[in-house]
């Protein structure tokens, strides 16, 4: 699940971790008297307005139609209600949202951390998250903040640094202080460095995180060590024990026919193909998906109908499906192992039955205990469904139906 | 012979008495699993399904002899679980729970580093022997014996392997779903490898998925070490990069994430790679001249 920049950053600071100070508003009045606020704070005209989304490239990306970047710098409150006007309920396009964009309801109006000092600023990078081969955590680093890393670890390699964390342990104070030697931090940002990964760490197991990016990692020219953006990433399984945690997601950042569909407790992605499927077990929905490919058309969706593949679950699933206009044909493949495919077989013809005008080819396939009499049932249903029971009888069907 | 369990091999169920773990340890014992007890804390002393309850894995052992485990705990619980069954010295433990936090995951795998326990899944169908015992949740039924052994991250295309590898003459040696998730106790190379080194399996099918690098590992492990035809299949080669499909471990983050990544480099070390989930059976068959 992920997280808001401003509610990553409200949950850094409870670990203790220093952020960029801000306040997250929907309304113009509101940004307004944000503005205000930070600027009594800071004592700064200057201020930073964030459009927030689930979606990177805010800063170089736009608002539809307009010139307007989704990460601004404000001298006046003029320039914040103008801006605020711009972005608040428009669409935000960038490199990662794709053509469709995102919409923004809310924006982080947010202190501006250049300001004049002793020392010069430093833009660093840091992340944490899982190293599936090594089983463990893993921090990865570097002094090139504020870019692209994927870019700068394809560029220059040698640029990123990684510590792995002892999984029957925390992070040792000697691995803290490798990464602020490594950032060619002293003195003062030294010592806030090393304690601001430390309590990074924490934050990261403790709101079982599964990945969280600070960049830029950011130290201010009076030796501060803060996060001035934030990417946090929450593992849905832990979300169990984080009632607090799951209150925080934002479904309107989601597509809707997948929140819905989770509310039938389908897995179920929107992808942008023509033939509809629905499977039971994550890997032969996969593989379906696959297999429609090859056979000519191209998947609209992952639909994972789990274990269970009854009349209601099944019915759910034509409705979420047939939402969809581009969907020229649906396949229902469900191998039957502990759940029968006769009821399979019953479940597919009464949700037929009770969506009436279904006007798109059906394809069924039906495998495992009572395979037979399945497809039986479905050849006598008298419903305009085209029943199989080989995959590559299934494969063949698909063919003829997107030919 | 086969390879993790057989007839021989003593099961007990942790999570016994909850839904779950009732249905299929009796399906289990249906099959003919020598399901010796179970577990369930505060039950201990009563009986299930005619077997003996435990408070604990460690008071199962002592009763029992049991050197498998099968657990059906939830997720909260199943970390904890999987450790007090390796504490007690059960030498494989078959975690079917799905759903269990990475991070606990992340512990699980360190504490089983200093113990002598195989751990088999988490979010994975289980083991099959065929006609010998079933540790799992596959449908028995399907698993005709013979000399192909299946190794996948997935439950129901191991079914669907399974089921053409029967259609196509041949029959199954044992089955061991690995599971999906990020970390999970056994490897694709580690499976691939107990079964190439069985004297009853004569050939391999291998099912991966996007996501992490174990097919990749598997492959080059079989390229320097193989001695039976691998049939190998990759879910996934039309899933958009950065979404969760279904299980946690399948995404794409990286370049050799990809179902195609995966496929070449399988290619190269001498693996029969299908492009259709339809052709797995055929294949096999073929590569074995059948």
């Amino acid at each position: 699940m992920n997280l808001h920049e401003y509610q990553a950053k409200e949950l850094l600071k409870k670990y203790n971790v220093p952020v960029q100070e801000g306040i997250a508003v929907d309304t113009v009045m509101a940004a307004e008297e944000a503005y205000r606020q930070i600027k009594t704070q800071t004592g700064n005209n200057f201020a930073v307005i964030k459009a927030q989304i689930h979606a990177g490239g805010r800063g170089k990306g736009k608002i539809e139609g307009t010139e307007q970047r989704g990460v601004v710098v404000a001298k006046s409150i003029e320039d914040v209600s103008n801006v605020a006007k711009n972005i608040l309920g428009h669409k935000l396009i960038t490199i990662q949202t794709g053509a469709a964009g995102k919409i923004v309801n809310k924006i982080l109006i947010a202190q501006d951390v250049y300001y004049p000092g002793p020392n010069p600023v430093k833009e660093l990078y840091l992340s944490i998250l899982l190293d599936r081969t090594k089983g463990r955590n893993v921090i990865m680093y570097s002094t090139e903040g504020g870019m692209d890393i994927e870019e700068v670890a394809h560029s220059t390699p040698e640029k990123i640094f990684k510590e792995w964390v002892h999984p029957g342990g925390t992070l040792q104070g000697f691995q803290a202080r490798k990464i602020a030697f490594n950032f060619g931090l002293t003195g003062e940002a030294f010592k806030n460095c090393v304690k601001f990964v430390t309590n990074l760490y924490n934050a990261y197991v403790g709101l079982d995180c599964s990945m969280l990016e600070i960049n830029p990692l950011f130290k201010t020219s009076d030796e501060k060590i803060i996060a001035v953006d934030c990417k946090m990433n929450l593992d849905e399984n832990a979300l169990m024990r984080h009632n607090d945690l799951a209150a925080m997601r934002d479904v309107t950042e989601e597509d809707p026919t997948e929140v819905e569909a989770g509310q039938y407790n389908l897995n179920f992605v929107k992808l942008d193909g023509n033939v509809g499927c629905m499977v039971n077990g994550a890997g032969l929905a996969m593989a379906t998906m696959d297999m429609i490919k090859l056979s000519g058309g191209e998947p609209a969706n992952f639909l994972d109908v789990g274990g269970t593949a009854n009349a209601q679950t099944v019915e759910a699933g034509f409705r979420i499906i047939m939402k969809d206009p581009n969907v020229k044909a649906i396949l229902i493949n469900i191998f039957g192992g502990i759940v029968r495919c006769d009821r399979v077989a019953a479940g597919v013809i009464e949700a037929y039955g009770k969506l009436g005008n279904i006007n798109i080819p059906i394809i069924v396939r039906l495998q495992g205990t009572n395979a037979t009499e399945a497809k039986k049932l479905i050849d006598e249903s008298g419903l305009k469904v085209q029943s199989a029971i080989l995959l590559s009888e299934a494969a063949a069907l698909v063919k003829q139906a997107v030919a | 012979m086969s390879v993790l369990v057989n007839k021989n091999s003593r099961i007990i169920v942790q999570g016994f008495t909850g839904t779950e773990g009732t249905f299929h340890a009796s399906q289990m014992i249906e099959y003919g699993t020598n399901v010796v007890g179970g577990v369930t804390p505060g039950k201990g002393g009563s009986s299930h399904l005619d077997k003996p309850v435990f408070n604990t894995v460690a008071d199962a052992v002592k009763s029992t002899d049991a050197n498998v485990s099968i657990i059906f705990v939830p997720p909260a619980f199943a970390a904890d679980a999987i450790m007090e069954a390796a504490d007690a010295g059960i030498a494989l433990v078959v975690c079917i729970t799905e759903g269990i936090p990475v991070q606990d995951m992340v512990r699980v795998k360190n504490y089983l580093s200093e113990k002598n326990t195989r751990l088999i899944g988490p979010n994975c169908p289980g083991v099959i022997t065929a006609g010998e015992a079933k540790v799992g949740i596959m449908p028995g039924f399907i698993f005709k014996a013979g000399r192909i052994g299946v190794v996948s991250k997935s439950g129901t295309l191991t079914y669907e392997a399974a089921d053409q590898a029967v259609k196509a003459g041949l029959g199954i040696s044992t089955a061991i779903g690995i599971g999906g998730d990020p970390i999970i106790g056994t490897t694709t190379k580690e499976a691939v490898e107990l079964l190439m080194n069985d004297p009853e399996t004569d050939g391999i099918i291998m099912i991966g998925e996007i996501g992490g690098s174990m097919e990749a590992d598997a492959a080059r492990w079989i390229k320097a070490n193989g001695t039976k035809p691998v049939v190998g299949f990759i879910a996934g080669q039309t899933a958009p990069p950065g979404r969760r499909m279904g299980h946690a471990g399948a995404i794409i983050g990286g370049a050799e994430d990809t179902a195609a990544a995966k496929m070449k480099i399988m290619e190269e070390c001498g693996i029969h790679v299908v492009a259709s989930p339809a052709d797995i059976g055929s294949t096999m068959a073929k590569a074995l001249g059948k």
